[in-house]
Order: C-alpha cells, then sequence, then structure tokens
C-alpha cells in the first residue's frame, strides 16, 4: 500500500521527483519560501488526491465487507442495494437545485445531500422488498428490489443532467462515472472523519457479524440482537459509502472485489475482513487512479471506468475459480 | 426448571401453537413427536426464546424469557436448528468455535479453543476440522453443528469463571433444544447422536427438549413424550403410557403394530390407516 501510495504521489500529469517531493514537503515547514508553482500542484493537488483515493478505497471495500456480511451473500457491493445511486442522485440534485435554491455552498452540504440520497434510497430497497407475511427480507426479493430502485435513481439522474445547464450537467456526468479531481484538504478531513470513525464502529461488530454468517436464527441464539446489528452495520455503511461517493462519484466493484479476494487467501473472519479490506480497498483504488491518470495522459479516465473495466474480469475468473455456493 | 404457560402463537391469525402449557425439568430427556405442521418447531422456537407467544408466558426458573439479557441466555441455552447454510468458506474449527461466541470477548481464548477441541473429539470430525463447510454432506454438517451446540452450552472442570460455591450452590440450568437432529445422519450416526444427547441430558442441571419424527428413538431414548397435533398438546408422559395404538392411530393416521424387542424398549410397526378408521 505504501509503494503504491508513493507511486501515486509521483507520478501524474506531472511527474515529481524524489527531491520534488521533499522540497515541497519542505516548503510547508515556516521560515521556508513560497512553494513553486510545481510544489504547489504537489501539495495542493497530488497529494490531497492520493490521500482521498486511499479513503474512498477502504470506505468501498470497507462497505463491500459489510454488505456482504449483512446479507450473507458473496455477490453482494455496496451499490446493489441502491446506496450508491441513491447518493449520486442526492448529489445530482444538489448540484441542480442547490445553486437555484441558494442552499449554503459550504464542504458539508454536498456529502449532506448524498446522505441524504444515499438513506432514502436504501430505506426505500428495504422498505419494497419486506414481503408482508415475514418480516424478515429475503436476500433475493432485497437484490432485485436494488436492481429495480437503482434503475429508477439512475433515471432519476439522467431526467436531473437533462434538465441541468451545461456545466451543471458534466458535473453529474463526471459524478455518475466517478471522478477523484474534486479533492482538497478539506474533502480529505470530511471524507477521512466518516471513513475512519465507520471502519472503528464496524470492527466493534466484527464478532457479531461473524456470528451472523451461520444465519440470522443462529445468531439470535448466539445471544446478538440481529434487528439491531441489521439497523447498525446499514447505517455506518451508507454512511461511509454516501460521503465517499458524493466527493467522487459512483466507483464499482471495488466494493464487490475487495472482500473476495481476502476471503480467498485468507479466511471469512469479519476482524481480518474489515481491516484487510480497508488495506485492501485503498491499494487498489489508488492503482486504479493511476492507471486512470497515466493511460490518456496529460488527460484522465473517470476512476469508475476503470475500476469496472479491470474489475469484471477479474471478478469473473475469481467466480469461476472458487466454490461459492449461492 | 423450564416452564410453557397457555402459550399461543399464531401468524395472520392462524395459530401454530395453540394454548400449549407444559413444564420441562433437568436432568431429563424431552422428545416431541408429531405430524407434519404439527407446531413441533414452533414450540421449540417459542420456549428457546427466538420468537415471542402473542398469549402465555415462557418461563426460565420462574423469570419470563423476554425479561432476560440475550447474551446471559446465549451462555446456557443452544439450539440445534436442522440444516444451516454458510454463505462463506469457514472451516469446521472455526464454526465449533463459534459455539463460544456468547463466552469470549472479542476473540476466542484458550478455553474456548480447548473446549471446540474436545467437542470436535467426541463427534470425530476433528480430522476434517479445517476443511470448508461448504464442501461438507448434509451429516458430517450436522455434526458439525451439534459439537458447536455443545460447545456453547460446556463447562469445562477447570473453567475460571465458574467459582466453586457457584457451581454447588447455584449453578444455573442450562437448556438444550433440538429441532429434528437426525435429519441427513445415517442409522450409525442416528445412535451414535442420541447416545450422546441421552448422556448430555443426563445431568442434573441440563434441560433438553427435541423433536423426532421417530417414533421408536422418541420411545427408546425419551424420558417424556409430548405429542403435538394441529397445535396443540395432545398428551404428554412416559414413553409407554404416551405412545398406546389409540393415541399413535388418530394422531398420525397408521395402524402400529407393537413387536416385543428385547429389553424394555418399545419397538413399532406402522401400516397405512384406512381412510374410513382415521375420521
Amino acid at each position: 500500500m505504501l509503494a503504491v501510495l508513493a507511486a501515486s504521489i509521483r507520478y501524474g500529469a506531472v511527474d515529481f521527483s524524489i527531491s520534488d517531493i521533499w522540497s515541497a514537503l519542505i516548503s510547508l515547514l515556516p521560515g521556508k519560501p513560497d512553494a513553486t508553482l510545481d510544489q504547489r500542484i504537489f501539495l495542493e493537488l497530488r497529494l490531497p488526491r492520493a490521500f482521498l483515493c486511499l479513503l474512498v478505497g477502504a470506505s468501498l471495500g470497507v462497505g463491500g465487507t459489510l454488505m456482504q456480511a449483512l446479507f450473507r451473500n458473496p455477490i453482494v457491493e455496496p451499490g446493489l442495494i441502491g446506496t450508491s445511486s441513491g447518493a449520486a442522485f442526492g448529489s445530482a440534485l444538489y448540484f441542480v437545485l442547490g445553486g437555484a435554491l441558494q442552499i449554503g455552498t459550504s464542504v458539508w452540504s454536498l456529502p449532506i445531500a448524498a446522505c441524504i440520497g444515499g438513506i432514502v434510497s436504501t430505506y426505500l430497497v428495504f422498505a419494497l422488498a419486506r414481503s408482508r407475511e415475514e418480516s424478515r427480507s429475503s436476500i433475493a426479493m432485497l437484490l432485485l428490489t436494488g436492481l429495480a430502485v437503482n434503475a429508477l435513481f439512475m433515471s432519476g439522474i439522467g431526467f436531473l443532467s437533462y434538465i441541468a445547464r451545461d456545466p451543471q450537467a458534466r458535473s453529474i456526468t463526471f459524478w455518475s462515472l466517478g471522478t477523484l479531481t474534486g479533492a482538497s484538504w478539506a474533502v480529505v478531513k470530511v471524507v477521512a472523519i466518516s471513513t475512519i470513525g465507520g471502519t472503528l464502529l464496524a470492527l466493534r461488530y466484527a464478532k457479531q457479524l461473524n456470528a451472523l454468517m451461520i444465519g440470522e436464527e443462529e445468531a439470535n441464539y448466539l445471544g446478538v440482537n440481529v434487528k439491531r446489528l441489521k439497523w447498525i452495520v446499514l447505517t455506518i455503511n451508507v454512511v461511509i459509502v454516501a460521503v465517499a461517493t458524493a466527493f467522487t462519484g459512483v466507483i464499482s466493484f471495488v466494493g464487490l472485489i475487495v472482500p473476495h479476494i481476502l476471503r480467498i487467501s485468507g479466511g471469512a473472519d469479519n476482524r481480518y475482513l474489515i481491516v484487510g479490506s480497508a488495506l485492501l480497498g485503498a491499494t487498489l483504488l489508488s492503482l486504479a487512479d493511476l492507471l486512470a491518470r497515466l493511460s490518456v495522459r496529460p488527460a484522465e479516465l473517470p476512476i469508475g471506468i476503470v475500476t469496472a473495466a479491470v474489475g469484471v474480469p477479474v471478478f469473473l475468473s475469481l467466480l469461476r475459480r472458487s466454490r461459492y455456493v449461492f | 426448571m423450564l416452564e410453557a404457560k397457555n402459550i399461543t402463537f399464531s401468524v395472520s391469525k392462524k395459530a401454530l401453537i395453540s394454548d400449549v402449557s407444559a413444564v420441562f425439568s433437568p436432568g431429563k430427556l424431552y422428545l416431541i413427536v408429531g405430524p407434519n405442521g404439527a407446531g413441533k418447531s414452533t414450540l421449540v422456537k417459542t420456549l428457546a426464546g427466538l420468537i415471542h407467544p402473542q398469549s402465555g408466558v415462557v418461563e426460565y426458573e420462574g423469570e419470563d424469557v423476554k425479561s432476560l439479557n440475550s447474551v446471559e441466555l446465549a451462555r446456557r441455552r443452544a439450539v440445534l436448528s436442522q440444516a444451516i447454510e454458510i454463505a462463506f468458506p469457514l472451516t469446521v474449527r472455526e464454526v465449533v468455535t463459534m459455539g463460544r461466541n456468547p463466552h469470549f470477548g472479542s476473540r476466542p481464548g484458550p478455553l474456548d479453543e480447548k473446549i471446540a477441541d474436545e467437542m470436535m473429539r467426541l463427534f470425530d470430525i476433528r480430522e476434517f476440522e479445517d476443511r470448508n463447510y461448504q464442501t461438507l454432506s448434509g451429516g458430517e454438517r450436522q455434526r458439525v453443528n451439534f459439537a458447536r451446540i455443545l460447545a456453547q452450552l460446556w463447562h469445562s472442570p477447570h473453567d475460571p469463571t465458574r467459582t466453586a460455591e457457584t457451581s454447588v450452590t447455584r449453578s444455573p440450568n442450562r437448556y438444550l433444544f433440538l429441532d429434528e437432529p437426525l435429519t441427513f445422519l445415517d442409522i450409525r450416526h442416528q445412535i451414535d447422536f442420541m447416545r450422546t444427547v441421552r448422556d448430555f441430558a443426563d445431568q442434573t442441571d441440563v434441560v433438553t427438549v427435541g423433536v423426532l419424527h421417530d417414533l421408536n428413538l422418541a420411545a427408546r431414548y425419551a424420558d417424556e413424550v409430548l405429542i403435538m397435533n394441529n397445535g396443540r398438546l395432545e398428551a404428554s408422559g412416559s414413553p409407554g403410557n404416551v405412545l398406546t395404538a389409540a393415541t399413535i392411530r388418530s394422531v398420525f393416521g397408521v395402524e402400529p403394530t407393537f413387536v416385543s424387542a428385547e429389553g424394555p424398549n418399545l419397538h413399532l410397526l406402522f401400516d397405512r390407516c384406512n381412510s374410513d378408521d382415521v375420521i
């Protein structure tokens, strides 16, 4: 992970040598002359972007692990139950209406809009998937409802970008493909709070999530309050995924693949998976970002395109190799 | 002591069990029999506190099960359910150790590992402790789960959490529930299993309640048999008193023939009743 971080801060539209990086970092110290243009590119664009990338990757990885543990199904990703499309819709709504309604443009308003979108869509999926007879949502029902609600919110995003003015429409398009260009230190702070807080909180519930692996009834018999656990874990997931999505847009497949790779190599214990998926998610997304920046230099690809293009074949080969029972 | 007082549980106005009352004492093995859909599993789930009856109350030592702390309860109440599917690749050892979940903090300690070892030896599954649970056969899975359930209730003689005075004077009873535990087991493992249950149930601080389909095994191993039909408790008592030709005929709709076998064991052969006889 450190190696990828190092590569990620060195290479890009402008490459930096190790000594450039040192001098840029040193220029931060008090009493030194003002930073040069290159140094400022490094400090204000490259560095926060690298950190944001790590944090978002960690969020998606942890979110994926949590959702898979909660639904006891290895093919769930955070986006499948509507969280990320809802968050993207929330941010699209903010782009289009925020300016018109004169809603504050602080660093918090975008993630709040995305969070609300993510929560609303996740709740919608749950409410619609709940069958009348049983109070338990069946997995197939949940996934199919998620598909439908995703489609609904995607059409909502489409509608919003259709009625939006040009710059807004472009922001929305970028959002639905995923981009890290919005990185700044303020953004890094916000995402760091949700990612690190969410991951630490999730770790406290790892033992209960482990019990859930053998079934909801069984977890109940082991003393786990399954209903409460579901709500807590869902809330953690919605917050970390919605906040990450709000700043970067929809980045697919990271949340799906990371727990898979970890399970194949190290087992299914959720304590290990949560920590591991934070680290591996961060590493993989940084690699993807590096690829996105270097492949069409000096321009760059939206990162969601890279993760999907690389992730799909990896996912398919993992599926064919492993013995998962669905 | 476990007591059900006039419990009724319904789903969308259909009563799955209605007005069932029963008392279960430690040191005895209670087996519930009855035709499909009689409410046996629902009764076990209600007794175990997974679902709560709309009316009536389930009491553990006089305390309403609803008022008990769920982790505290999980340390002395375990349930073996039917066919457990795990969506993730867990090893046999991990599944068995899972039974210690209510006992350990964030991770299993040496005592938990020791108990898991002991249970795996008891159920003859040590040689595949590293195998993925998903690749096991139904019978192997059942043994793994029984090992897990007993690990959950196991008191090691050197358990530091049980001080001398509590274990002698006020040891809380333990409760074991078995929901059709013999499914998937071959005949040898069925007998092994019933023996293990019998031994466990003989402990003076253990209340054991199970659901069984095989009337012969029920007659052979139970201290008391409870017959359920249409959500009601039809009869309960010692196997010899309860499993009579008349009761079996009216509840199961089969004609039993009693075959005397060696020893005190009851042996039943069945034939389908003529439909006229049933109604």
